[in-house]
């Protein structure tokens, strides 16, 4: 007994070594991202190229575009790979970043319930939609989180001339929480949403909701991506991720992204500038 | 109910295929949790022990101190450890954050507290029973906490698989100090939020299904332990 | 060690005054009886002997050294057996060794005296037999052996057989009196009338914190010296 005891006591101690030892191997960056862009699948299936080809495992951290802007700012991520270029451009003005290149665009779509309450299916103006949307105080529900989606649905409203917030409490619902969440609300509560594609063909709990407007030049979704400045974080894994910038932008790169489909669509349409 | 329905179904099939990426998961998982409280234990049995049979100035208030840090919400715990090693921080040059390393840190200050204040009752509770035939056999205050450690030892296992059942179970610390990278730092519970937040509600309480079971496994060895050693040892 | 004297020894818990001066002094050699009604402060009196209690006043004085000297040092020839045996989590030969590895023994010099003693109060066929096991008779013979084992100088005892049926009972006196033959000073309380008989040599009569009489047993019987124990003798008092 007191021999088992010992033997399973060291088997589990070896176990649990095996961790920490392979914890402390691999060479890897940090890459701060959005969670509309990981929860697409886009990462999983070009990040694994990269590394096949050069052996660096790139570690993505998503959350929201502010957060992720954040990250870089305080020197936790080495590159950055967020949708909201006013922010980017200012994240490298204040100069947090080194320089930002354009790599990718998808677009917003408005999705709704069949029903459609607001009258807006079959419009591709998405303007015009909101404005529908606000006149018959159908339900609508928003991220509310600092993020890229966010802050291009805000414009959007702004375009629209009318201030979301007058519906505050009764049709305008902030959810406060990433685009899978929101859209999860959306379904439960049969709302239309603002999301970006990606998102949206990957996720699984639709309900009644259905796509109502596309295709609208003002959704347009520009990516783009950063080093963080080792000048401003002398730790930051500058060769190793610009080594990732420079492949994002790269035909092999791009073409990976051009790759990526669910079912027949192609999510995400690369756009870097040669 | 069609999503219970499912959701058995999705965690079986995740069970039976050995999908290798729900093994990742559950091993980083158990690797995380156990190294945590083996440092937890460490580190807040001894504190327990002693403050069990010292007598000092303070004492009541540490205790209570002590107790009221067992409710520390996992998300603030989190939130300290990310500030604490963000470049930005103090540790910051350990460069551990988003590392399975940081998420061990988080669990082990949030359990440290709950390995401490039990077995600080524990180990009192016994002393009052032990307090003054050990002090006649002469044991000395640090023999007499390591005689009372071992003798309550069983009733310090269930304190130790608490204390395992709360780190394996949280998510707002790890979530936070891990950053749920995919093959890095995702365990059961950051899983279990992502494919929610993803809409995939069944492969979420699959997984879910899955780390109850584990954790009810654990549990029911532990019991089977404490029954076997009671009946020999009394 | 012995004689030990107590000189105007007082113990208060908050504000009850338990012992209130007392004064004695305890010559090697005969088993010595505490006796008394419940409450006079009989365990407390064991308690501040062997150290586990500090007076309140008073001193308590081993041959020559105040307050037991180094209370370390004096308690290594002392044992104590308490009115409920107190096992660890472990084999009966386990206890005993316990106390002798504290002592400062080698393992194998305990574990040989261990088994000696255990032969000598007949439990050696439960030696790997988990403590808390046995019945309650048996614990409290372990209880003796574990004390006897570290060879004291002075057997303190604490109602030990309060507990017990009269069976376990006589075991427990014939292996104190064995103890005694071998030449350790007994010092031990009841409030058992029967028992201060058999098992003692000189009363020492505590009432309401007051050591009322010290005389040799027979005395003490026949001619009670004061009222308190003319009563308890008589089987009036509780």
């Amino acid at each position: 007994m007191r021999f088992m005891r010992g033997a399973a006591l060291a088997l589990v101690m070896l176990g649990l070594m095996q961790g920490p030892a392979a914890w402390a191997q691999q060479k890897f960056i940090t890459v701060a991202s959005t969670t509309s862009t990981e929860q697409s699948g886009l990462f999983k299936h070009m990040l694994p190229i990269f590394e096949k080809k050069t052996g660096i495992q790139v570690r993505v951290v998503a959350q929201g575009t502010g957060q992720a802007l954040d990250m870089g700012r305080r020197g936790d991520a080495d590159v950055v790979f967020v949708h909201d270029k006013v922010a980017e451009e200012k994240f490298v003005a204040d100069g947090f970043g080194v320089k930002r290149f354009e790599v990718m665009y998808n677009d917003f779509v408005l999705v709704g319930p069949k029903s459609d309450p607001a009258k807006i299916a079959g419009t591709k103006d998405i303007v015009a939609g909101y404005q529908k949307i606000a006149a018959t105080k159908a339900p609508f529900a928003s991220r509310g989180d600092k993020s890229g989606t966010h802050a291009a649905e805000l414009r959007l409203w702004k375009t629209a001339a009318i201030d979301p917030q007058t519906g505050k409490g009764s049709w305008y619902r902030e959810t406060g929480s990433g685009m899978g969440p929101t859209l999860n609300t959306a379904s439960s509560m049969n709302a239309y949403s603002f999301t970006d594609r990606g998102t949206w063909l990957s996720f699984k709990n639709r309900g009644d909701l259905v796509i109502v407007v596309e295709g609208d030049q003002k959704l347009f979704n520009q990516y783009g991506i950063m080093l963080v400045n080792p000048a401003k974080h002398a730790h930051v894994k500058k060769e190793m991720g610009q080594a990732f910038v420079d492949w994002v932008v790269s035909a092999e790169g791009q073409k990976a992204i051009a790759d990526y489909k669910i079912g027949a669509d192609q999510l995400f349409f690369p756009n870097a500038k040669r | 109910m069609n999503s219970l329905g499912e959701a058995f179904g999705a965690a079986w099939r995740l069970i039976a295929g050995f999908d290798t990426e729900l093994a990742q998961v559950v091993g980083l998982s158990l690797q995380v949790s156990l190294i945590a409280v083996v440092i937890a234990t460490l580190i807040g049995l001894p504190i327990g022990a002693m403050i069990a049979v010292e007598r000092f100035r303070g004492r009541q208030t540490l205790i209570v101190l002590l107790n009221a840090l067992m409710g520390l919400p996992p998300v603030v715990v989190g939130l300290v450890v990310y500030l604490l090693l963000s470049r930005a921080g103090p540790l910051g040059n350990l460069g551990i954050l988003f590392t399975p390393t940081a998420m061990v840190f988080a669990q082990a200050v949030l359990i440290t507290p709950i390995i401490a204040a039990l077995s600080r009752q524990t180990i009192e509770d016994a002393w009052r029973e032990y307090d003054e035939q050990l002090r006649s056999l002469g044991a000395r205050r640090l023999n007499a906490a390591m005689t009372l450690i071992w003798d309550t030892r069983f009733s310090l296992l269930t304190i130790v698989l608490a204390g395992f059942g709360r780190a394996a179970a949280e998510v707002g610390a790890v979530m936070i100090v891990g950053g749920n990278i995919d093959g890095v730092t995702r365990v059961m519970t950051t899983a279990i939020a992502l494919e929610t937040s993803k809409g995939d509600l069944p492969l979420a309480l699959g997984l879910g299904i899955v780390l109850v079971t584990l954790v009810i496994v654990l549990n029911a060895l532990a019991a089977v332990i404490r029954e076997m050693a009671l009946r020999r040892y009394g | 060690m012995l004689p030990l004297e107590l000189d105007q020894l007082t113990f208060s818990a908050g504000t009850a005054a338990i012992i209130r001066g007392i004064s004695a002094r305890i010559e090697a050699g005969p088993r010595s009886v505490i006796l008394g009604p419940n409450g006079a402060g009989k365990s407390v009196l064991m308690r501040l002997c062997h150290g586990l209690l500090t007076p309140t006043g008073g001193r308590i004085v081993w041959h020559g050294a105040v307050n037991g000297g180094k209370s370390g040092d004096v308690r290594r020839h002392q044992a104590m057996v308490f009115q409920r045996p107190v096992m660890l989590r472990r084999s009966a030969l386990a206890n005993v060794i316990y106390g002798l590895k504290l002592a400062g023994k080698s393992s194998s010099q305990a574990e040989l005296r261990a088994m000696d003693v255990l032969e000598v109060v007949g439990l050696a066929q439960h030696a790997e037999r988990p403590a808390r096991v046995l019945s309650g008779g048996e614990q409290q013979r372990l209880a003796l052996a574990r004390a006897w084992a570290l060879g004291p100088d002075v057997l303190f005892l604490d109602e030990p057989t309060a507990n017990l049926d009269p069976a376990s009972t006589q075991d427990i006196e014939n292996i104190i009196n064995a103890i005694h033959a071998s030449g350790t000073k007994i010092i031990m309380t009841t409030h058992n009338l029967g028992q201060a008989r058999r098992l003692g040599d000189e009363i020492l009569f505590i009432s309401n914190g007051r050591l009322m009489e010290h005389t040799p047993i027979d005395r003490f019987f026949k001619q009670p010296a004061s009222a308190e124990a003319a009563i308890f003798i008589k089987g009036e008092m509780p």
